[in-house]
């Protein structure tokens, strides 16, 4: 538990800073350095237990169907990042306390970074390779947020979603080979893993499980050519480049490298690609940065050649390559987080990070100037400071490795690569620090407060007490993170600062003093730059990201048009495409299968023949959309007519009250909508129509007869069988309507009365506005002499009373005969429907006793109350109980909790239909008023 | 021909008459377009249970055997749902063609020109 508190600690402690930045920014600070100190002293607490070579682990099944736990462990390796991101975290956020400006948002910002923290720790203490990647798609997100903290400019929002995007793909990509891999190892637990390297290595799906698993990891570290994201993510805040950029994020994907070296290094695949790209990547970079004048850009571009180093290394496959790239993750984590902490003060101090316009701030800031060259010769590579170490246990390595038979090929271009680094760190500390005091620095430079510089005085101390007693200092620890990465012993090896007189320290000692030559034939060192092709990344990803743009426009283009017709067609398409693929791809067989059919009768074909006249005349006369309605009744009772012939009352008596319903509200609608359609499809465009509609009519036709003419095994017998024992009903329909499947009917009243409430919505606010005024232009002829006819009003006012009587005996017997509360809904709601229709929606809605909203509201929690009501027995939501009572006069009858229930829906389908329908008439009536006025105005009346 | 028979190819000439007035261009015909194809997915499904003559699912001790209730339960609701969806499309299209005149829902390129004849249709009345 407590190494998911680490991990959580962060997560958890992100909501505090914005809440605790009310107390002001100390506190806030304080505040956040506590959340990482706790988890920094949990790790801690770990430390003897992994030295002494036991893993503490934790796992918890999360999805285990898709092989995702929620598992933790930590070895050495994970210690050792762990303890990187946590320390420099601290560090971090006392410097920015000093950074940020009074009108920056703290809280935000800690808030952010504590979230960046604790993905960044799931990454490094991760069992589970898919929960893994769930934590570096959350480092992406948060870095995201960092990078465009000064949302306002421009450069940050660009920087921001470029980096996302690389970062984004490759982590896609990492899950593509995250997922392979668990596939052909078996688990996707790491401490399983790692044990089946060869397994892995044998599989014919090695080569794309690594080439994905690269790519995530490439994007991440910034390796050429997806390098192009870091130095643009620059523009964030300088704590977040110092601790993103170049302690931690970026060496995630160098993590991922360390972490699954037992399992995919060793072939010649890893090392071609790995040590290759590791290679051109520190060369590159190193040349590019030797050109900078933007002091971070300098030092991006470093991190990004150093990344290269650190890959190269892992991509050469051997121990000693593994403890020389953990050696130097070690050390450029303290050297390269201080430069850009010290940059961060130049700019603070000085006004300005632009090295042409700085230089002789020795003087005027000395302290930072102190630190800023110590960390600055580690860089370098300058003996006596750590990064001197790593970089020669680098060139002894790339020293005697022979790429593709050419032995020449590393050690000269690592060589060239130590060179440059010299070069631009030499650069650097020259036209910064050295040289003479200027006068027009934008603002008077001068040493921060304590609590700036104090941080980098750390990282500062540790470069050199690493650089002169390495095997004390740090040996331990990188013996134990190496062996962890190589998953066994390691060959023996010590740090020290003297080897003897190896091929590496003439190595670095030409790239020393090559580096001090380059900067002193610097200008035609640029002239030379300036000649060579110089591809921007920013142009190239903004040029392939709007030709991404370009061809999703043109796929959607000819998916959709902005018009319905068009978006309908292809889902019908796609959707018959699909059928018929599935069709195709079982194999041709008999359409009819052996069930006995049922012989045709009389009425039966009688009912079938006017059903396909009706569709044949709604083809041809749909223009005119009154009789358009007319056809569609005539369906909608054969089809209830269909229902009842097949066994089906409860089914036939619902349609054919719904349909009196929805007919009623389609001429309502149709009363305020043009009578006719126009005719305007070519030709050409009604035959392929109709092309779609028949072909796709033909296989629904035959999939139907294909499966009723085949047998079936249902589970309706338990329904059957339990109705009446433990449901009380036998209507088994019914009963399974209120109570088997109460939750459905739960969930489908809800929906219901969502439907209601939204066209009383629509159609309330379309008094007002531009529907308004629309609705005062439409006139009505008056069709008939009295629109409320008095025949009609008499024989639905006496017919009221009566239909409410039957409504209310339907909804009773429901629970054992055809009937229940959607069936007595519709009747009764019919039943008031037709005081509108007859007597005018005025007359109507001042006798309505009972609100319709009300009877919505009411119904829903009517039901949802009977189905509580099982709670207090102790019984699972919706369970339904029933007994008989002995009442006078009526004799034994049977109440059943599911009664109650039905009321509910009884309740809410009339509500419904009364809520639908009574808005729309009071609109047509509004309509109809207005028409009136105008007539009587302008004289038209009718004759 | 057997009941099967006739049931399907019902069910077919719903589905094709509903897909064709669907992709028709104006919103009325979708919403009779939509009705139809309800009523054929309502059919369909509820003829996954099997037809059957004169076995209701009303438990009695005289009863020679049932029809499988389940399909008919889902049915049942799908057709009051159906009856909410139809209200709530066709109030959609009628407040849209009353806030903007027109009842066109094809391509947007073309909306210019039904405008002025929805008004003309109006003025016919």
């Amino acid at each position: 538990m407590r190494i998911a508190l680490i991990v959580l600690i962060p997560f958890i402690g992100a909501v505090i800073p914005p809440l605790a930045i009310r107390a002001g920014r100390n506190v806030c600070t304080a505040a956040t350095a506590a959340v990482t100190g706790l988890a920094l002293l949990l790790l801690l607490t770990d430390v003897p237990a992994v030295f002494s070579g036991r893993v503490p682990g934790l796992r918890v099944d999360w999805l285990p169907q898709a092989g995702l736990s929620f598992s933790f462990f930590i070895d050495g390796l994970g210690l050792f990042f762990a303890g990187l991101i946590l320390v420099i975290g601290l560090l971090i956020i006392i410097y920015a306390r000093f950074y940020l400006g009074r009108t920056d948002s703290m809280g935000r910002f800690f808030c952010y970074l504590l979230l960046f923290q604790g993905s960044m720790v799931g990454i490094v203490l991760s069992d589970n390779i898919l929960l893994l990647v769930v934590f570096w798609e959350l480092t992406s997100l948060s870095s995201f947020l960092l990078i465009g903290y000064w949302h306002h400019l421009p450069a940050s929002r660009a920087g921001a979603r470029m980096a996302l995007i690389v970062t984004g793909a490759g982590g896609l990509a990492l899950l593509g080979g995250m997922l392979l891999l668990g596939h052909i190892a078996g688990t996707f637990e790491l401490s399983e893993l790692l044990t089946r390297g060869e397994v892995v290595k044998s599989s014919p799906l090695y080569l794309p499980t690594l080439i994905l698993i690269l790519l995530g990891a490439f994007t991440k570290s910034a390796q050429f050519p997806f390098h192009v994201w870091l130095p643009h993510a620059m523009a964030a805040p300088t704590p977040v480049s110092a601790y993103l950029h170049s302690a931690t994020m970026v060496k995630a994907g160098v993590f991922l490298l360390a972490r699954l070296w037992p399992v995919l290094s060793g072939t010649p695949e890893w090392f071609l690609i790995v040590s290759a790209t590791g290679l051109v990547t520190m060369v590159v970079a190193a040349w590019i940065a030797l050109f900078k004048d933007d002091l971070k850009a300098l030092l991006a571009f470093s991190t990004v050649s150093h990344l290269g180093l650190m890959t190269m290394l892992l991509g050469f496959g051997t121990p000693f390559g593994v403890i020389a790239a953990v050696f130097h993750v070690l050390n450029h984590a303290t050297f390269k987080a201080a430069l850009f902490m010290s940059a961060g003060i130049v700019d603070h101090e000085a006004g300005t990070r632009d090295i042409r316009r700085l230089g002789g701030l020795r003087r005027l800031m000395p302290v930072t100037s102190s630190l800023a060259i110590v960390t600055a010769a580690s860089m370098a590579g300058v003996p006596l400071f750590n990064g001197f170490l790593s970089k020669e246990m680098m060139l002894e390595e790339a020293a005697h490795t022979v790429y593709a038979g050419q032995a020449w090929l590393f050690p000269i271009f690592a060589t060239a690569g130590a060179l440059l680094s010299a070069a631009y760190s030499a650069r650097l500390v020259w036209c910064v620090f050295l040289g003479p005091k200027r006068q027009d620095y934008p603002r008077h430079p001068h040493d921060p407060p304590l609590g700036m510089w104090l941080p980098v005085a750390v990282l500062a101390s540790a470069v050199v007490v690493i650089g002169l007693m390495p095997a004390i200092v740090a040996g331990a620890l990188v013996e134990r993170t190496a062996s962890a990465a190589v998953g066994g012993a390691l060959p023996q090896f010590h740090l020290a600062i003297w080897h003897g007189l190896t091929p590496a320290l003439f190595m670095s000692g030409f790239a020393l003093t090559g580096g001090l030559a380059l900067l002193w034939a610097y200008s035609s060192l640029e002239r030379l730059r300036l000649a060579l092709p110089r591809p921007d990344g920013m142009t190239l990803f903004q040029g392939s990201v709007a030709g991404l743009v370009r061809s999703s426009r043109f796929v959607l283009g000819s998916l959709a048009d902005g018009g319905l017709p068009r978006d309908l067609a292809v889902i019908v398409l796609t959707t018959a495409g699909l059928a018929l693929a599935g069709y195709v791809q079982a194999g041709p067989g008999p359409l009819a299968g052996t069930r006995a059919a049922l012989p045709a009768t009389i009425p039966a074909v009688t009912g079938w023949l006017v059903l396909l006249l009706a569709c044949g005349l709604i083809v041809r006369h749909h223009y005119d959309r009154l009789a358009a309605l007319i056809i569609i009744s005539v369906i909608g009772l054969v089809v209830s007519l269909a229902f009842l012939q097949f066994s089906a009352p409860d089914l036939a008596l619902t349609q054919i009250s719904v349909e009196i319903v929805t007919t009623i509200l389609l001429l309502l609608a149709l009363n305020l909508l043009p009578r006719t359609t126009p005719d305007e499809s070519s030709t050409a465009g009604k035959l392929g129509a109709g092309a779609l509609a028949t072909t796709v009519g033909v296989g629904v036709a035959a999939l139907a007869y294909a499966v009723m003419t085949r047998g079936t095994e249902t589970i309706s017998d338990y329904h059957i069988e339990q109705s009446k024992p433990a449901g009380g009903g036998t209507n088994v329909v019914n009963v399974i309507l209120v109570d088997f499947r109460g939750f459905d009917t739960f969930g489908e009243i809800i929906v219901l009365s969502i439907a209601a409430l939204t066209i009383f919505a629509l159609l309330d606010s379309a008094l007002h506005g531009a529907a308004r005024r629309r609705i005062r232009t439409l006139r009505f002829l008056p069709r008939a002499g009295d629109p409320h006819p008095l025949l009609l009003t008499v024989v639905t006012r006496v017919l009221l009373p009566l239909s409410l009587v039957v409504g209310i005996y339907v909804l009773l017997r429901g629970h054992n005969m055809p009937g229940g509360g959607f069936i007595a809904g519709l009747i009764v709601a019919i039943a008031l429907l037709m005081q509108y229709m007859a007597s005018g929606y005025v007359w109507a809605h001042r006798r309505a006793r009972m609100d319709a909203h009300a009877m919505i509201g009411g119904g829903v929690m009517l039901a949802g109350a009977a189905g509580l009501a099982s709670l207090a027995f102790g019984r699972p939501f919706l369970t339904s109980t029933f007994g008989y009572f002995h009442v006078p006069l009526f004799g034994e009858i049977e109440l059943a909790s599911a009664m109650a229930f039905d009321i509910g829906v009884f309740f809410t389908v009339v509500g419904t239909c009364i809520l639908s329908l009574a808005t729309l008439s009071r609109v047509e009536e509004r309509a109809e008023q207005a028409s009136k006025q105008t007539q009587v105005k302008t004289g038209t009346g009718a004759p | 021909m057997s009941m099967e028979f006739l049931m399907a190819s019902g069910i077919g000439a719903l589905t094709a008459a509903g897909l064709y007035l669907i992709l028709l261009r104006r919103t009325f015909p979708v919403v009779i377009g939509l009705s139809l194809l309800s009523y054929a997915v309502n059919v369909f499904l509820f003829a996954m249970g099997r037809l059957t003559i004169d076995l209701p699912p009303i438990v009695s001790s005289s009863a020679a055997g049932y029809t499988d209730p389940l399909p008919q339960a889902l049915v049942l609701t799908a057709i009051v749902i159906t009856f909410g969806m139809t209200a709530l499309i066709v109030v959609l299209s009628l407040r849209g063609f009353l806030e903007t005149g027109t009842d066109h829902v094809g391509r947007e390129t073309e909306a210019g020109k039904p405008a002025s004849e929805a008004q003309r249709e109006v003025a016919a009345r």
